[in-house]
């Protein structure tokens, strides 16, 4: 069964908020990891096996890199969670 | 009817019951890299070096600072806090990846000038997994009875293949050697050795060019520096941070279950100086007691690879953050990619 968008959202804004100290309501699905919350490209590994754990979905390395928006990284979860 | 001969047996090798490290020895070069000085090679900022890799200056070594001269510097040490006679060594194994010859191996010539010019020295590549390596194949040696003594060292000069207009890497590398003197034991020194690789990544961490390659282009493949001699090192970081961490804390939890130790237990845990925000998201992930003294000899010696673990390990012993007797979690990884971890008694 697919992820509720909403969901996932909630739960990546916590994740990106514990791993980077972003504002939970600053992580929006137009923002730029990088360029608008100032993600690094280390702490974007982080961000996305904490992801994996907590959506139980695989996010390989080639694919991280396009993950661009916060909007990126939630249709890919929504698309492949196995939960 | 009379009996068959009796068939010729070989008389098993014996060794000793256990080993461990009983010296070890550090050599830093002479030369301070501050980030100021790599900020006049890249575009960045010490801010944005220091957050990334937790770096603030590291050694370049000069042109008397030899693979084998840091070598003898640091066995030197490791030799003198042993006690023991140079004569006594019984095998001479060198972990670099940085002697720009692939033949002799350097540690003959190290061999020679420590004294022990009879014992059998010889090179591994195994990158930044070197001393590991290393020590696994020393307490092999000791336990089976080919060698009573063994000096491990892991040496690099990593300046050689820095790239210093690669703004991912140049303010990484550093120079430097590490040696641990081995030998036997009545009690366990060096837990089981947990090593292995990852070779279907085998591209994340390599050099630009093979030296066939790398001579058809007439030098040009080290760029606009035109001071690397060879082909440099490349990395891709993400795939080496998800690996080096998660995958890297596995590793350094079997070393503990079979060493039979628990995290709480160690005085030290001494990882590869890759980068410290390797470090520090590994011990989040091996879940780590704070009480645990950490290595963070990275913040002033850069990443040598091989000689990482040995140079934090001499530093950790002289600045009384870990105490002889203290047991250690030690784990290196790098280019391969490879790996080695265990838990071993400080000397």
């Amino acid at each position: 069964m697919a992820q509720d968008k909403d969901a996932v959202l909630e739960g990546l804004a916590e994740i990106v908020n514990e791993i980077a100290g972003i504002p939970t309501e600053d992580v929006a699905l137009d923002k730029s990891f990088t360029d608008d919350l100032d993600v690094d490209s280390l702490s974007m590994v982080e961000v996305v096996v904490a992801a994996e754990e907590r959506f139980d979905v695989k996010i390989p390395d080639d694919e991280v890199k396009n993950l661009k928006t916060v909007g990126d990284a939630v249709d890919y979860i929504v698309a492949n969670s196995n939960s | 009817m009379t009996d068959a001969p009796e068939a010729p047996q070989i008389r098993p090798a014996t060794g000793a019951a256990y080993s461990r490290i009983l010296g070890v020895g550090g050599y830093r070069p002479v030369r301070v890299i501050p980030n100021s000085e790599v900020l006049t090679w890249i575009d960045s900022s010490d801010e944005w070096i220091r957050t990334r890799s937790g770096i603030t200056e590291r050694r370049w070594a000069g042109a008397d600072e030899t693979v084998a001269e840091m070598s003898v510097q640091a066995a030197g040490k490791a030799i003198a806090q042993a006690g023991i006679d140079p004569a006594q060594i019984g095998a001479v194994v060198v972990a670099t990846v940085t002697h720009l010859k692939q033949t002799p191996a350097i540690a003959t010539e190290i061999a020679l000038r420590l004294g022990c010019p009879t014992a059998p020295a010889f090179d591994i590549s195994a990158a930044c997994a070197g001393f590991g390596y290393g020590l696994n194949l020393a307490d092999g040696m000791i336990r089976a009875g080919s060698a009573e003594y063994v000096l491990v060292i892991g040496v690099e000069r990593l300046s050689d293949l820095t790239d210093k207009s690669d703004r991912s890497t140049a303010f990484i590398f550093g120079d430097g050697a590490g040696a641990a003197l081995v030998g036997p034991s009545d009690t366990p020194g060096i837990g089981k050795v947990i090593w292995g690789s990852d070779a279907s990544q085998k591209d994340v961490i390599t050099q630009t060019e093979a030296w066939d390659t790398a001579f058809a282009l007439d030098g040009a493949v080290n760029g606009p520096g035109e001071e690397t001699r060879w082909p440099a090192l490349r990395m891709d970081g993400q795939p080496v941070f998800r690996w080096a961490v998660w995958e890297m804390a596995k590793v350094a939890q079997q070393a503990l279950d079979a060493a039979g130790v628990t995290a709480d237990q160690l005085g030290a845990f001494i990882p590869h100086q890759a980068n410290m925000r390797i470090t520090d998201a590994m011990i989040k992930a091996l879940k780590l007691p704070a009480s645990v003294p950490v290595a963070r000899d990275i913040a002033e010696t850069g990443n040598t690879s091989a000689a990482s673990i040995p140079l934090a390990m001499e530093r950790m012993l002289e600045s009384g953050e870990a105490k002889t007797g203290d047991l250690a979690l030690i784990i290196g990884f790098g280019a391969g990619l490879v790996y080695a971890a265990a838990v071993v008694t400080l000397p």
